[in-house]
């Protein structure tokens, strides 16, 4: 069960890091791809299948809300800082 | 010759009357295209980076996006107890109470809302002491709080009351022996920030909770840059109150909230009066938005508080690593140990602060704290401790939080050091340290 799940995981995983990634700012950018990662690699090894589904849907809520905040990142984009 | 046939005259000698005649409409076009381009070069300056996380921090976009419906379509007033609208903002309100109230260890009842830390320390110190007025006179604070406490005892002392601003040893922490001989039979509060916003220092909150306890005193702290940033128990700790404030954990500017025990009941006179809003301690009604935003900023930072906490500490010992192995002469102002990591008050001798300051314009920084920034006295904080006074104006504070990257840090740390090499070239006093004179030693003519 755990095993055909997988799959829907790395694409949850991806769907959030290609989503984080057109956050208009910098820091929210960095911020959203770094702490997607570390959260999933956090939790590689949970095994219970409740466990991950609810993981699973904090993940699809998580999606949801960065593609809210990246849209109105976009309609109140301000200027590029020294480091982007 | 004008293409219009026209000679050049003296008056026509201009640049643009070299161009052939134009239509008026195309010479507008070309004035408006210079504007254009004007415009665009202004809006393509990069913005600096933010390292001034003690002044305010960015709101976090989970806390964003929960305070929206409320902004939008939940706009009820969670006082009006007849209708939807009230009933569903006055859950979200206690919902946010709830968040506020777990991350302290507390109940929420004993939450209260208000503006900000500031109206928080306010509320404490003088509804405490003018509550408990009849029978007791004396109250004791330290000598680097945030101006709004030290401001408040101002106003008690010119109601009568008596006020010991205790002093803090060289490395700002507070003398517990001198704290416990200073509490009188007629003290009522003893109010001591957690974290210090200019210098970064924590400190020992349970041993002074401890001590104001046996003693039968109330303890109340300032949180505000504590809160959400290292673990707090208000009932290990023994704390009767503490203040809260939104915008230093990436919550919404407006909101704070003051923690106010019930077991033992702490009393205090409201100094906002009116409709009875929060236990009548604070009249008013409760942004709900803005609560809504505090709750989540709390409930993030419970979650986030490990992982954020290794980060500022890895970053935090990359900078400071960076800056003292390529520059000599630089002091850590506070305790190295005691303290918490984001908050970095370095002093740069033989370089003034403000120059400094210009000279680093990619990057927000600030020399004290931003409610004194305005004033050309060095803080008073670094007076506290005891820092000379030219190195009180060579001192910067570098502030890290939950969004700053790797490569942020190095290109303060690179640019700090550059800018301290190129100002310290240019200084007379450097190069008579460099050619061993001690500048205490030189005796200044008077003229």
């Amino acid at each position: 069960m755990a095993a055909a799940a997988r799959s829907q995981v790395m694409s949850l995983y991806r769907t959030m890091l290609r989503e984080s990634a057109k956050f208009p700012s910098y820091n929210y950018r960095n911020y959203a791809l770094r702490r997607v990662r570390d959260a999933f690699k956090a939790n590689r090894n949970v095994e219970d299948p409740k466990a991950v589904e609810r993981l699973m849907e904090e993940g699809r809520q998580t999606l949801a809300l960065i593609q809210r905040q990246v849209s109105i990142g976009k309609m109140y984009e301000a200027q590029k800082t020294v480091v982007d | 010759m004008l293409a219009s046939g026209r000679t050049v005259s003296s008056r026509l000698l201009r640049p643009t009357a070299w161009l052939p005649l134009r239509l008026s409409s195309e010479r507008t076009a070309a004035s408006s295209l210079q504007k254009e381009l004007i415009k665009k070069h202004e809006q393509d300056e990069l913005r600096p980076l933010y390292m001034d996380f003690q002044a305010t921090t960015p709101m976090d976009p989970r806390v964003l996006d929960a305070m929206l419906p409320y902004q939008v379509n939940y706009y009820g007033n969670p006082h009006s107890r007849t209708h939807a609208y009230g009933w569903e903002s006055e859950s979200a309100m206690e919902t946010a109470r709830k968040q506020v109230a777990d991350l302290i260890g507390a109940v929420p009842r004993e939450i209260v809302f208000t503006s900000g830390a500031t109206e928080s320390n306010n509320m404490a110190i003088k509804g405490v002491a003018r509550f408990y007025k009849a029978k007791k006179r004396h109250v004791i604070t330290t000598q680097t709080e945030h101006k709004c406490v030290l401001d408040s005892c101002r106003i008690l002392e010119s109601e009568g009351f008596d006020v010991t601003y205790l002093p803090v040893q060289k490395n700002g922490l507070l003398d517990l022996e001198l704290l416990e001989a200073s509490i009188r039979t007629d003290t009522s509060l003893v109010s001591v920030m957690t974290v210090n916003n200019e210098i970064g220092v924590k400190q020992p909150i349970k041993e002074i909770g401890q001590i104001c306890r046996s003693k039968g005193v109330f303890f109340h702290t300032d949180a505000a840059q504590a809160v959400g940033k290292i673990p707090i128990s208000i009932s290990d700790w023994k704390i009767d109150l503490m203040s809260i404030s939104g915008h230093k954990i990436y919550g919404p500017k407006g909101v704070g909230a003051l923690y106010v025990r019930r077991r033992p009941r702490v009393r205090l006179e409201p100094i906002q009066n009116g409709g009875g809003q929060e236990r009548g301690l604070r009249s008013g009604t409760v942004p709900t938005p803005l609560a809504v935003g505090l709750g989540a900023a709390c409930s993030i930072a419970q979650k986030e508080m490990e992982y954020d906490h290794q980060r500022v500490s890895m970053l935090a010992n990359r900078l400071v690593q960076k800056i003292m192995s390529e520059i000599p002469d630089v002091i850590m102002n506070g305790d190295p140990e005691q303290r918490y990591s984001g908050c970095i008050n370095l002093s740069f001798a033989y370089v003034e602060g403000e120059s400094l300051l210009m000279a680093l314009k990619d990057v927000a920084l600030s020399s004290g704290s931003a409610c004194t920034s305005a004033s050309l006295e060095p803080s008073y904080v670094l007076r506290a401790i005891g820092a000379d006074e030219d190195l009180a104006h060579s001192s910067i504070r570098f502030g890290i939080g939950r969004f700053t990257t790797e490569e942020e840090v190095d290109y303060t740390a690179e640019k700090c050091i550059e800018q301290v090499h190129r100002l310290r070239e240019m200084s007379p006093l450097w190069e008579m340290i460099q050619e061993g004179i001690d500048l205490k030693s030189i005796k200044w003519t008077q003229h």
